[in-house]
């Protein structure tokens, strides 16, 4: 008993380190991707989550999903 | 006794997996200098619009602004133009900056500009002209 609590303890302990390293290290890029759409929208007077509509899309453009 | 410590742990481990995820969910952006950069950066877009749809300036493919064709530009609104341009990718490498820093990351501002290079582009209206990987112009 005490010994699976030792080990669930240490398994336990191992993986909350491990995951502070991660938050340190990893550059978090889907919310930084957010940050940036909130502050574009707002520099560029877009409404949320708005994607340029046009007749024509560039064929260099990546294809992206059509949000409404 | 043992138990309890059986269930301390699980419960410490699933607070540092909450933290984990919030810390991922957001970036901190709600900050005095990152709200007044984005004024300044708003307030310049009305005299850039035009420059974009005339192609007179372009999204450059590290997160910046750059004169793609002076010609585009009147002979008299070359300087302000420039001065322009200069201000706002000022305020770009600041805000790139302050937002790296705002998360307690300063090494990450590169990480910061790439992303927006990309999200700049992204949301570009058709027409406009931007780098792509190679850093040739492309009109999207």
């Amino acid at each position: 008993m005490a010994h699976h609590t030792l080990a669930a303890l240490s398994v336990g302990a191992v993986m909350a380190i491990a995951g502070c390293v991660t938050i340190n290290i990893y550059f978090p890029a889907a919310a930084a991707e957010k940050a940036a759409d909130r502050i574009i929208d707002e520099v560029w007077q877009l409404k949320p989550g708005e994607t340029p509509k046009a007749g024509q899309r560039a064929p260099a453009a990546a294809p992206q999903k059509e949000k409404q | 006794m043992s138990r309890r410590i059986g269930v301390l742990a699980a419960a410490g481990l699933l607070a540092a997996w909450a933290l984990l995820a919030l810390a991922q969910a957001n970036l901190e952006i709600n900050t005095p200098a990152i709200a007044s950069l984005q004024a300044s950066m708003q307030q310049r877009h009305a005299q850039l619009s035009p420059l974009y749809d005339s192609g007179a300036v372009g999204l450059t493919r590290d997160g910046n602004v750059a004169l793609r064709d002076a010609n585009a530009v009147p002979l008299a609104q070359r300087q302000p133009v420039t001065g322009l341009i200069a201000a706002e990718n000022q305020d770009r490498a600041a805000l790139y900056r302050e937002i790296a820093r705002a998360n307690g990351h300063p090494e990450w501002e590169q990480d910061v500009r790439a992303t927006f290079a990309q999200r700049w582009i992204q949301k570009a209206r058709p027409g406009w002209y931007y780098q792509n990987a190679s850093g040739a112009w492309v009109r999207k």
